[in-house]
C-alpha cells in the first residue's frame, strides 16, 4: 500500500518546527508504524538527510516511550493500543496521515516526534511510592488484601505513563496519570500510613509542573492504551477532599 | 583462532600461551562452610561502612532496570550518594518492564513439596549444572524476602478470594511457586522498584541522568572510579566519578538484531568494561524463548515473546504430514503431533525453554512448520477453551491473547496461535565473584547484565528473582565491603585518566560522524544479526562457527569504512547512537562465536551439533567443561585470553538433565 505522511519536523527545542511531506511506496499491511517510519528513515538516510527522530523502545506496548499524535488521535485509530502496536493495516491504500508530537505546555518538543515528560517523573518522585526501605518488609502473607481491591488497583496501576491522556486532554491536564497512581496505592492496606500526604503532594507537583485543570471531559481514558478509567479521577477527587479535609499541615 | 576444538581444554592454547588444565583459574571467593550458611557467615565476616561515613561515599549506577532500580534505592536508603543513569527519557521504561509471566519464590504457600533447596535445585538443574552453587543457593534464599518486599511496596500481585497471594507453575518446575500480577509481572515490580527509586529522588539522594548513556569505564590505579556519558540531548561528553561503578545494563541480545529485548537494549556498558580489563563469562550462553510471534516479513524490527505461562494451558503441536497446508482445525487429532507431551511425557508442554524451542526447531527444519515460510509451531487453547470456558482462559491471559491478534490480525480464541522462537535472555556477561564484583576491584555488575546464577539456560520467572535479589539484597550487602576498604572520594575528575577516556569517547564519536560511507548503521546491524543467528543460534557447529569468525571481522572492518551516520553530534542523533552500539556488538559477536567454538560439549541454550545423544538431546562433557569460562581481552584483532572458574558440585548431584 501506498501512503502519504505529513510529519512534524523540529531541529531542537528552540528551532521552529513545521509540517514536511513524505511519500511512502510499497508498504506491507503487517508493517508496524514505527517500522513504517523505520523505511521512510532508511530513505532519507539513503538521501543524506536526517532521519525523523521519535521515541520508542520495547515496540511491545508496555515501556510507554512511544508517543505520536496520529491524525490527531493519541496512539493513532486504534483503541486500547499503543503507537508501537498500531499496524498499517488500520490504514487504507492513498491515505494521507498527518504525525505529530504530544503536544502540552509540559511536555515541551526536545526534536522532531520526541517529547520530554520528565513532568511525570516528578510527580511520582512527590509522593507516587509506599516509604518502606528495603528489609523492613513484613512476611507478604500477613497482609491479606480482598481479590478485588487487588484487582482495581492493578487495572490502575497498569497505567504506563506514555502521556496519551495529556496529549488527547484540552486543557492538557494530567489528572488521569496521577489519579491511577493514586487510586493503586489508596486501594491497598500497604498504601494506608502516608494515603494523604501522598494525595494532596502529587497534586501540588502536577499544578507546578503547568499541567491544565480537568474538567471531566473524558478524553484521557478513551485515549489511555491501557484502558484507565475516568473513575479513578473521581477517586482522586475524593482522596484528595478527605486529605485536605484532615490536613494537619 | 588458535583454540583447536578437537583438543580437549587442559591442553588448548589460548592467547598464544599454553595453558596447563586449570592453573589460570579464577577465585570466586566463595565462603567456607555448608552450603546453607555461607551467605550468613559471609556477611558477618564483611567489613561494614560506619552509618555515618555511608554519606561520603558515591556510587555509579548505570541501568535502572529491576537490578539497577533497586540497587540504587536499596544503597540511597542505606546513607550512600547515589548517581544513576539511564538511556530512556525515564528510569521506569527499562526493559525489565516487558517481563509477562512471573517471579520465582520458594515460599511453599502451596503446601507441595517446595523449598529453599528445590528451587536451588531446580535453578542448578535447569542451567544444565553450569552455575555456581553458593550464588544459586543464595537467590534460592532471598528470594522469600523479594516477594515480602514487593507487597509492603504495593505490587498488585494476583491474589486469591481470601486475600492470599496466588501462585501458577511455570515451564522447568513441578511445583507451583511464581507470583505474577496478570501479564505484567515485570512491569508492577519494575514500577515497585521504580517508586522505591523516585522517592529517594525526591529525598535528595539519588541524582538521577536520564537520556544519558554510558560510553566508558575510568580505571584509575586498577581500580573503577568512573564513566564516561553522552548526553543524548545535547550531544555533551562527560565524567562522572565516584568510588564504586556498578553496571546494570541488562543483556546483549540484540547482538542477533531480532530480539524479544527493546530496540535501545545494547552490551556497549559491559563491552566497554570488558575491554578495561573485566573478564566476559559465557558469552555463548543465549536463550532462545520458545514462544514468540513469528516473523511476518522484511519489514520486521523486532520480535515480540508471549508469556511461557501460555503453555500451562495451551498445547503445542505441528501436523505429523510435512507439508500438510489444511488450516488447523481441519487437520484431525490422529494427525496432530504434539511433540512435547509425546518426548517429554512428565513435563509436557512445560518442558523447559532450550528443549521446547530446539524441538520446535527440529519440527520446522523436518519440514512441519505452519504458517508463512514454514516458521512456526500451534499454540492450541481449544481443549483449555472447552475444559475452563472462554472466561477463565480471557481472566488468564486475555491481555496476551489481545496482544497476538493486534499483530497477525488473528484471534487465538478461535484459531490456535503460530508460535516460533526468538532470542530473548543472555545467560553470559561480565564474570563476577561471589560479591558481584567483575575482575576490575570497584566494578560489580549485577542482574542480566551479569553472567551468574543461570547457568548454560535460564528457568522461567529467574530473571525478575536474579535482578531483584542482586539489586535489593546482594549488592547492597557486598559493595560495603568494597568501599569498607578504600578511601572515600579517592579519584580526580580533572586527572589524566579521566581526560584520556574522555578524549578517547570523543574521538571515536567524531569518526563515526566523518566515515561519511554508503551503508546505513541498520544494515549492518542486520547483517551481523544473520550471521549470529544463522551460525551461533539455535544449533552451532564447528564448520558455521568458523565461517562466522571470518565474516564478523570482515563486516566490522567494512563497518568502519563504510557506515554513513547523518546529522550532528551536538544534538538528538539516534543514528550515531545505534551505531556506537553496532560498533560493539560488531566486537562482540566475534567472542560469542569464539567461546561456542571452544565449548565443544552440548549444555543448556549452547546446543552444538557434533554433541548430542541418540534421541538429539543436549550431550554435557563433564569432565572437560564444567567451568565458566571467562575471556580476557587482549586488544582487537588479538586472542582473547580463556580463564576458568571450575565448578564443583558438592551438594547436586551431576546428571544428564532429564524431563522425560
Amino acid at each position: 500500500m501506498n501512503v502519504t505522511l505529513q510529519v512534524w519536523r523540529q531541529k531542537n527545542a528552540t528551532a521552529k518546527g513545521q509540517m514536511v511531506k513524505y511519500e511512502v511506496k510499497n508498504i506491507s499491511p503487517d508493517t508496524s508504524f514505527l517500522e513504517m517510519l523505520d523505511i521512510v528513515n532508511q530513505e532519507l538516510i539513503a538521501r543524506d538527510e536526517d532521519p525523523i527522530a521519535f521515541d520508542h523502545d520495547c515496540r511491545e506496548g508496555i515501556c510507554g516511550m512511544c508517543s505520536l499524535m496520529i491524525n490527531g488521535m493519541a496512539h493513532g485509530p486504534e483503541h486500547a493500543t499503543t503507537t508501537c502496536q498500531l499496524h498499517m493495516r488500520s490504514f487504507k491504500d492513498g491515505d494521507t496521515i498527518y504525525v505529530e508530537p504530544w503536544r502540552a505546555r509540559s511536555f515541551p518538543v526536545l526534536k522532531d516526534l520526541i517529547v520530554d515528560r520528565g513532568a511525570f517523573d516528578r510527580i511520582i518522585a512527590a509522593g507516587g511510592y509506599i516509604s518502606v526501605s528495603t528489609g523492613s518488609a513484613p512476611e507478604a502473607n500477613v497482609i491479606p488484601v480482598p481479590k478485588e481491591n487487588s484487582d482495581l488497583a492493578m487495572d490502575a496501576a497498569a497505567c504506563i505513563a506514555c502521556g496519551a491522556c495529556v496529549a488527547a486532554c484540552p486543557n492538557a491536564s494530567a489528572m488521569l496519570f496521577t489519579a491511577a497512581k493514586v487510586s493503586h496505592l489508596a486501594l491497598l492496606p500497604q498504601g494506608q500510613p502516608e494515603r494523604h500526604k501522598r494525595v494532596i503532594d502529587m497534586v501540588r507537583q502536577m499544578d507546578d509542573e503547568g499541567f491544565g485543570h480537568c474538567t471531566n471531559i473524558g478524553e484521557c481514558s478513551i485515549a489511555c492504551p491501557k484502558e484507565i478509567s475516568m473513575d479513578f479521577i473521581s477517586m482522586l477527587n475524593r482522596e484528595l477532599i478527605k486529605a485536605t479535609a484532615t490536613n494537619k499541615e | 583462532m588458535a583454540t583447536d576444538t578437537q583438543q580437549r581444554p587442559a591442553t588448548t592454547e589460548v592467547g598464544g600461551r599454553r595453558s596447563m588444565g586449570f592453573e589460570s583459574t579464577l577465585d570466586a571467593q566463595i565462603p567456607p562452610g555448608p552450603l546453607q550458611d555461607k551467605w550468613d557467615t559471609h556477611r558477618f565476616k564483611m567489613k561494614l561502612v560506619n552509618p555515618a561515613n555511608k554519606r561520603k561515599y558515591t556510587v555509579i549506577m548505570v541501568g535502572s532496570g529491576l537490578g539497577g532500580a533497586s540497587a540504587a534505592a536499596s544503597l540511597a536508603e542505606l546513607g550512600y550518594k547515589v548517581k544513576c543513569f539511564c538511556y530512556q527519557d525515564s528510569p521506569r521504561r527499562a526493559h525489565s518492564i516487558a517481563a509477562q509471566g512471573g517471579i520465582n519464590a520458594a515460599k511453599n504457600y502451596r503446601n507441595d513439596g517446595d523449598s529453599i533447596f528445590r528451587l536451588f535445585y531446580d535453578t542448578i538443574k535447569g542451567g544444565d549444572f553450569r552455575a555456581r552453587e553458593a550464588n544459586v543457593y543464595r537467590l534460592a534464599q532471598v528470594s522469600v524476602n523479594i516477594i515480602d518486599q514487593c507487597v509492603a511496596q504495593g505490587v498488585p500481585f494476583a491474589r486469591e478470594y481470601g486475600g492470599q497471594l496466588d501462585n501458577r507453575s511455570f515451564g522447568g518446575a513441578q511445583v507451583s511457586r511464581t507470583f505474577y500480577a496478570r501479564g505484567q509481572t515485570g512491569q508492577q515490580l519494575l514500577l515497585g522498584a521504580y517508586q522505591q527509586l523516585e522517592r529517594q529522588i525526591g529525598l535528595g539522594n539519588v541524582e538521577m541522568d536520564t537520556r544519558t548513556e554510558m560510553l566508558d569505564l575510568v580505571v584509575v590505579n586498577g581500580r573503577a572510579k568512573g564513566i564516561i556519558t553522552r548526553d543524548m540531548v545535547t550531544g555533551k561528553i562527560e565524567a562522572h566519578a565516584g568510588d564504586a561503578v556498578v553496571l546494570a545494563t541488562g543483556g546483549y541480545g540484540n547482538v542477533f538484531h531480532l530480539s524479544t529485548n527493546a530496540k535501545g537494549s545494547n552490551t556497549t556498558a559491559i563491552w566497554r568494561a570488558h575491554r578495561k580489563g573485566a573478564f566476559f563469562g559465557n558469552p555463548c550462553y543465549t536463550q532462545i524463548h520458545p514462544t514468540c510471534i513469528p516473523v511476518s516479513g522484511e519489514h520486521q524490527s523486532k520480535l515480540t515473546l508471549m508469556s511461557e505461562s501460555l503453555r500451562n494451558d495451551g498445547r503445542v503441536w505441528v501436523p505429523k504430514r510435512p507439508g500438510d497446508t489444511r488450516p488447523p482445525h481441519e487437520i484431525p487429532e490422529a494427525e496432530r503431533d504434539y511433540y512435547l507431551e509425546r518426548k517429554y511425557p512428565s513435563f509436557g508442554n512445560l518442558a523447559p525453554r532450550d528443549i521446547s524451542s530446539r524441538s520446535a526447531k527440529e519440527a520446522c527444519d523436518a519440514g512441519l512448520g505452519v504458517g508463512p515460510g514454514g516458521l512456526g509451531v500451534y499454540l492450541d487453547f481449544a481443549d483449555a477453551i472447552q475444559r475452563l470456558g472462554v472466561a477463565k482462559i480471557r481472566e488468564r491471559y486475555g491481555n496476551l491473547f489481545d496482544m497476538y491478534q493486534r499483530i497477525t490480525a488473528e484471534n487465538p480464541y478461535e484459531v490456535p496461535m503460530r508460535i516460533y522462537p526468538a532470542v530473548h535472555y543472555t545467560m553470559g556477561g561480565l564474570w563476577v565473584d561471589y560479591n558481584l564484583m567483575s575482575t576490575i576491584p570497584g566494578l560489580f555488575v549485577i542482574g542480566e547484565a551479569n553472567f551468574s546464577d543461570h547457568g548454560a539456560n535460564r528457568l522461567g520467572a529467574s530473571a525478575l528473582m536474579q535482578g531483584l535479589a542482586d539489586g535489593y539484597f546482594v549488592l547492597p550487602n557486598t559493595i560495603g565491603d568494597y568501599l569498607a576498604q578504600v578511601k572515600p572520594g579517592d579519584y580526580n575528575l580533572a586527572g589524566d585518566e579521566f581526560r584520556q577516556v574522555q578524549e578517547d569517547v570523543s574521538e571515536r564519536t567524531n569518526r563515526l560522524m566523518s566515515i561519511k560511507g554508503k551503508r546505513s548503521v541498520d544494515s549492518f546491524h542486520r547483517e551481523l544479526g544473520r550471521i549470529m543467528w544463522d551460525e551461533c543460534g539455535m544449533a552451532r557447529n564447528e564448520q558455521g562457527l568458523k565461517r562466522a569468525l571470518e565474516q564478523i571481522p570482515e563486516l566490522r572492518a567494512e563497518f568502519w569504512e563504510n557506515v554513513r551516520v547523518t546529522g550532528e553530534a551536538t544534538n538528538i542523533n539516534q543514528e550515531l547512537e545505534k551505531a556506537g552500539r553496532v560498533a560493539d556488538f560488531l566486537e562482540l559477536g566475534e567472542l560469542m562465536c569464539l567461546d561456542a567454538l571452544h565449548r565443544t560439549e552440548s549444555c543448556g541454550g549452547h546446543f552444538r551439533e557434533e554433541s548430542q545423544t541418540e534421541e538429539g538431546e543436549a550431550l554435557r562433557d563433564d569432565d572437560h567443561f564444567a567451568y565458566v569460562a571467562a575471556w580476557e581481552f587482549r586488544g582487537l584483532n588479538q586472542q582473547p585470553v580463556l580463564h576458568r572458574e571450575p565448578l564443583s558440585f558438592e551438594n547436586v548431584q551431576l546428571a544428564q538433565r532429564s524431563y522425560k
